[in-house]
């Protein structure tokens, strides 16, 4: 059966169980003497629990088990032993065998396939049918052990509430859990490339091919340092060079100096422009702002200029993340105290020499927290600088040069055609840790910065 | 000290406000309030809470300015110039119209910084020599010399409350004021450190002309030669201290002084 | 009156400023110069920012505007003399377009919209309409017929006034015979994709999307207010609770694109197991494991925004409730949660508007499929508006990048509406207590 029309049945069931429970419990009270702990409903949520939760672990895990099991069964047949060895080919025509067998393809292209559509068939009936059965009656059971559970004197809200708590606990645990996920995948992965290449060729050797790999030799191509220097080139210096004046300056005109109207239409103008979609900057970048870049280059005389710089990506993250730096900026500069900007208005002092010498230094702190949160952001950022940087790795300080990402290097290297365990495909997983690791210590950084600096003026 | 006619058309008064009204928005909290402040004097505003004393303190440096709604009618004078006119220059009248607030406000710079901060703004300092002997004189006049004297380069808001409001105060000499304006500058601290501060102002009293806001009558009463009351955003009665507190003219200064409200 | 304390070291004299001196006047001015000039800098960074904004969006309405019309050429057919050899029977069958195809209408549909020129007037595509009307109407194959096509690229710029002085020519004449026609390409928005740009449509794409938004919804949104309530009212005070704070709080500044190798990893990896290959749990490019995976990324976004909304509900309600005897549960489910509700929202609605406009982590997890047919369900391969936008970008031919604006123009109205309807909710409910 689907898994859909299974969970359907399932909810189902739980709505009869709590139905019947609470129909039980009204009767309950009809005839009882004595006035009951728990309320019709909750004796209802107690049963509707026991009917629904032990069936939906179940349905979890089984479909989680059950290709494995399918396969195993299918390779016991005896189609399966012209099968050839080789794991990647072997499982190819595993799953030409699946598509046909679930109707989601017509025909198979290879002979031993066809000969294996109707073990395949027949394995994912049984497993299908029997994982269904089971569910259904782990349904009933838990049902009616809750139901018969449930008497005038039991405290079925105590349970419904401790069971519910349970679920909390669990649903603030996923965070726990996506965090362990995200380090545990890239930190195995990471070793398995790791073993084909040794890590000081990856982090220290400066030559960058992933197209031309030689397999007995890997390292030689694999060399992240252009990488580490275009991210931190275009992430943390070209962006952040349009976006920290512009982002600290709208902060300050909407703070300290526009009309409360202004500032009211200026705000959310400029939260729209963090709202548009990187895939969107992506394109203006490539479409508008790279050509007149390179337009701009031709001009100053360097007729070779790319038409993939640095700095028309550079710019364009550098626009986009201007919202940001103002955002944190407006919250630093408004957590300072209106009596410093008092004290220094009151000796005379104008707005400019307000802002720039007690009101910034006084919300330093905040404001270089802010600027290592969007480093930490545009190091991370990845549509505009697959769409608007090049792949070419160059180390170079020219802004009209072509520099690459890490993030645009994980999205080439995982978008090719090219199988899975190859130091390739798993060369963006070791990026991706050092992604993960460096914005990880940024926003640790920052949080902590953010943190004392907020207790300094509590 | 005679009991002078309250409002001398002539000049000679260091500052004169003649029908002053103030309103944020639609709520008037001034109205019509007409004082003189004169060198060598403090003065004492005292009144109940939320009687204007301390916004009408607030226009005689334009301090209400930073106020989007507020709006003020009427004549301030300093020194016979109109500080609302268009020919002032609310910088420099700042400048020569300092003030200290409820709360002490040290910058969170060194305590050296935090009161070499007005006269670099300013550029009343040629040199650095100049500059080190403006904020030693400032901390002395303050009485905070020789307790900072060895550690200028601190954090002012390591100090203490009392330190914290008398290097607000030296923050303000430094600019070499001629009024100046305490807003309950004691209302935050210990009695110890309040004795301490209105010491500091008998010894200020000579070289500027002092303006004090104060909910405390024993206070206005000790430190003040001349004492204006307000009620209701009004100026009840404004005369010289003495006579103020032991005849005071008004029904409703009498009911105040003698704490039947307030 | 007090006593008079003695004074201290007498201090040397200043001598008095002179505010009106020259040179003080010099100074003030120049000072004021810079306040104008620090003013003029703030107003200039706004501005610009605005600006920016305003030609971003103006270059994609200049680009996309005509991404949402579409011209069409009448073209005369004379099926009897054309001879398409096809039996009529197969006509109501299945098998009716392998037979057209069979019988070379496409060859003799180009051939007949070839201009004199050379080149052709109708799109590639144009025999698709050409078919789809035979087999609605099988009589037409008996006589006569004039059938509106999509036309060319060419010939839709030629009309527009662009292109080769010929073609433009071909198609003043044209329209003035009333044989070229243009009007709202309501194809737009019931097509999918396809090789080329005249016949693409984002209905595909945003089917893919609504599809994956209904996924990182039904996860995202139970699981973050379930966490949030307790975070906000049950956790006890320990380092676990600690543990998981500073996860969310990290996971919500975790690069999108770090989602997106999670997500390759757990969702489209195998895992060795106990001798066993388990997995991949989920077929690839499907819009289930887009959710998932976007779900994950919205989830602390999500977390805060409920926590904040949570810890805006003043004690004094929850004493209430706690007070006519209400348990933890019931004060929260039944009184906190209700009142803390519109910040929940306002909070999903923006974490969903992210999801919307995410593209790096689905590129990863193969969600850049080339989509002809729309998805039908949760499992069926799927891309989404926004990696249709970029896998547009990429395409050469000129037509593509009226129809990649048109899409963004589509996308940002999604997005606008969203956080319009965000803003307000949370002018609308936003209480003081």
């Amino acid at each position: 059966m689907n898994v859909f029309a299974l969970l359907f049945v399932v909810v189902g069931l739980g709505l009869i169980g709590w139905l019947t429970a609470r129909a039980r419990a009204v009767r309950f009270d009809r005839g009882g003497q004595k006035r009951l702990h728990s309320l019709p409903s909750q004796h209802g949520w107690y049963v509707a629990m026991w009917t629904v939760l032990p069936a939906l672990l179940f349905i979890a895990v089984w479909s989680a088990l059950s290709p494995a099991l399918i396969k195993d069964q299918v390779l016991k047949s005896p189609a399966a032993s012209q099968l050839s060895d080789f794991a990647f080919e072997r499982d190819t025509i595993l799953g030409e065998a699946r598509d046909v067998a679930l109707g989601r393809a017509d025909a198979t292209f290879d002979d031993t396939a066809t000969a294996l559509v109707e073990p395949m068939r027949a394995a994912i009936a049984f497993y299908g049918w029997t994982g269904t059965g089971i569910a259904i009656l782990l349904a009933f059971a838990g049902g009616a052990f809750a139901f018969t559970r449930t008497s005038p004197t039991f405290r079925a809200r105590t349970r419904v509430e401790r069971g519910l708590m349970l679920i909390l606990l669990l649903a603030s645990l996923i965070a726990i859990l996506t965090t362990v996920g995200i380090f545990l995948s890239l930190f195995w992965e990471s070793m398995r490339f790791f073993a084909m290449v040794p890590p000081q060729d990856f982090l220290f050797s400066t030559h960058w091919s992933p197209q031309l790999i030689d397999p007995n030799n890997p390292g030689k191509s694999l060399g992240a340092v252009p990488l580490f220097w275009g991210t931190f080139f275009i992430g943390a210096v070209i962006a952040m060079l349009v976006a920290i004046p512009f982002g600290l300056m709208s902060a300050i005109y909407l703070t300290q100096y526009a009309a409360p109207r202004v500032r009211r239409w200026m705000k959310p103008l400029l939260e729209i422009l963090a709202g548009v979609p990187t895939v969107v900057y992506g394109y203006f970048a490539a479409l508008t702002v790279a050509p007149a870049v390179r337009n701009l280059a031709v001009f100053l005389g360097m007729p070779f200029a790319s038409a993939e710089s640095a700095l028309a990506a550079g710019l364009v993250m550098g626009v986009m993340i201007i919202p940001f730096v103002s955002s944190l900026a407006d919250d630093s500069i408004a957590a300072v105290p209106t009596a410093m900007r008092d004290g220094s208005l009151a000796m005379g002092a104008t707005n400019s020499e307000t802002i720039s010498r007690v009101l910034l230094p006084a919300a330093l702190p905040g404001v270089v927290a802010g600027v290592l949160l969007a480093v930490s952001r545009a190091i991370g950022e990845t549509m505009i600088v697959v769409m608007a940087a090049s792949g070419a790795a160059n180390i170079t300080l020219n802004p009209f040069e072509s520099a690459t990402t890490v993030t645009k290097q994980i999205v080439d290297l995982l978008t090719g055609e090219s199988e899975f365990d190859s130091p390739k495909t798993l060369a963006a997983f070791a990026l991706g840790l050092t992604l993960f690791v460096i914005t990880l210590l940024l926003n640790i950084v920052a949080l902590r910065v953010v943190k004392k600096y907020r207790e300094a003026y509590e | 000290m005679t009991d002078a006619t309250p409002f001398p058309t002539g000049t000679g008064h260091k500052m004169s406000a003649r029908g002053v009204s103030v309103s944020y928005g639609d709520k008037q909290a001034i109205r019509d309030v007409s004082i003189d402040v004169d060198m060598d004097h403090v003065t004492a505003f005292i009144g109940p809470s939320g009687c204007g004393k301390s916004t009408f303190l607030r226009t005689l440096n334009r301090m209400n300015d930073t106020i989007a709604s507020a709006r003020v009618t009427g004549e301030i004078t300093l020194d016979g110039e109109d500080i609302y006119s268009s020919a002032m220059d609310v910088v420099q009248l700042r400048a020569r119209v300092g003030m200290v607030f409820q709360k002490p406000n040290p910058f969170p710079k060194s305590i050296y910084e935090n009161v070499a901060y007005g006269p670099r703004i300013h550029g009343l300092a040629a040199s650095k020599g100049a500059l080190d002997g403006i904020v030693e004189q400032s901390l002395r006049r303050a009485g905070l010399w020789d307790e900072v004297k060895d550690r200028l380069s601190d954090s002012g808001t390591a100090l203490s409350g009392g330190q914290q409001q008398r290097l607000c105060i030296a923050r303000a000499i430094a600019v070499d004021p001629e009024v100046i304006l305490m807003d309950e500058p004691c209302s935050a601290l210990d009695p110890i450190a309040t004795a301490k501060i209105e010491e500091l102002i008998h010894e200020l009293k000579g070289r500027y002309a002092i303006v004090i806001v104060t909910h405390n009558m024993q206070q206005a009463a000790r430190v003040s030669q001349k004492t204006a009351f307000f009620h209701l955003g009004q100026l009840v009665e404004y005369g010289d201290t003495d006579n103020i507190f032991t005849a005071p003219k008004q029904e409703r200064t009498k009911d105040y002084i003698t704490g039947r409200y307030g | 009156m007090s006593k008079r304390v003695a004074s201290p070291a007498p201090a040397p004299e200043r001598t008095p400023t002179d505010w009106k001196s020259a040179a003080m006047q010099k100074r003030i001015r120049r000072r004021y110069a810079r306040e104008r000039r620090f003013k003029l800098f703030g107003m200039m960074a706004v501005i610009l920012s605005a600006a920016f904004l305003a030609f971003l969006i103006a270059t994609m309405m200049a680009n996309g505007a005509r991404g949402f019309t579409r011209s069409e050429v009448a073209l005369h057919f004379d099926f009897p003399k054309l001879g398409i050899e096809i039996d009529r029977s197969h006509l109501k069958t299945p098998g009716a377009d392998l037979a057209l195809a069979g019988a070379g209408l496409q060859d003799k549909v180009e051939t007949l919209a070839t201009s004199p020129a050379g080149y052709s007037l109708a799109s590639n595509s144009a025999w698709v309409t050409v078919r789809d009307r035979i087999k609605a109407h099988p009589a037409i194959l008996d006589g006569k017929a004039t059938i509106w096509v999509p036309a060319s690229t060419e010939l839709e710029m030629g009309s527009r006034g662009e292109g080769p002085a010929n073609v433009q020519a071909d198609a003043r004449k044209l329209s003035q015979a009333g044989q070229l026609r243009t009007g709202f390409n309501w194809g737009f928005f019931s097509a999918s994709n396809s090789n080329d740009p005249v016949a693409v449509g984002i209905w595909g794409a945003l089917k893919g999307s609504l599809l994956t938004m209904l996924v990182t919804f039904l996860i995202a949104f139970p699981v973050g207010v379930l966490s949030a309530i307790y975070l906000e009212e049950y956790a006890p005070k320990n380092r676990w609770t600690d543990l998981i704070e500073v996860s969310i709080n990290n996971l919500a500044a975790v690069p999108s694109i770090i989602f997106g190798l999670l997500g390759l990893a757990v969702f489209l990896g195998s895992w060795q197991i106990g001798g066993h290959t388990f997995g991949p749990l989920f077929p690839r490019s499907a819009a289930i494991v887009g959710g998932l995976t976007l779900a994950l990324m919205i989830m602390p976004v999500i977390v805060i925004a409920s926590r904040n909304a949570i810890k805006g509900v003043p004690p004094s309600i929850r004493d209430a409730a706690l007070g006519i005897g209400a348990s933890r549960i019931q004060v929260v489910f039944h009184h906190v949660l209700p009142l803390a509700m519109p910040g929940i929202l306002t909070g999903t609605i923006i974490g969903m508007a992210r999801a919307l406009g995410e593209t790096a982590p689905l590129l990863l997890i193969g969600m850049r499929a080339f989509i002809v047919t729309p998805p039908s369900g949760f499992t069926d391969p799927a891309t989404v508006l926004p990696v249709q936008i970029f896998l547009w970008s990429d395409e050469v031919s000129r037509g593509f990048v009226e129809k990649t604006s048109a899409a963004i123009l589509v996308l940002l109205v999604f997005l606008l509406a969203m956080n319009g309807l965000a803003i307000y909710l949370r002018n609308k409910f936003e209480t003081r207590w």
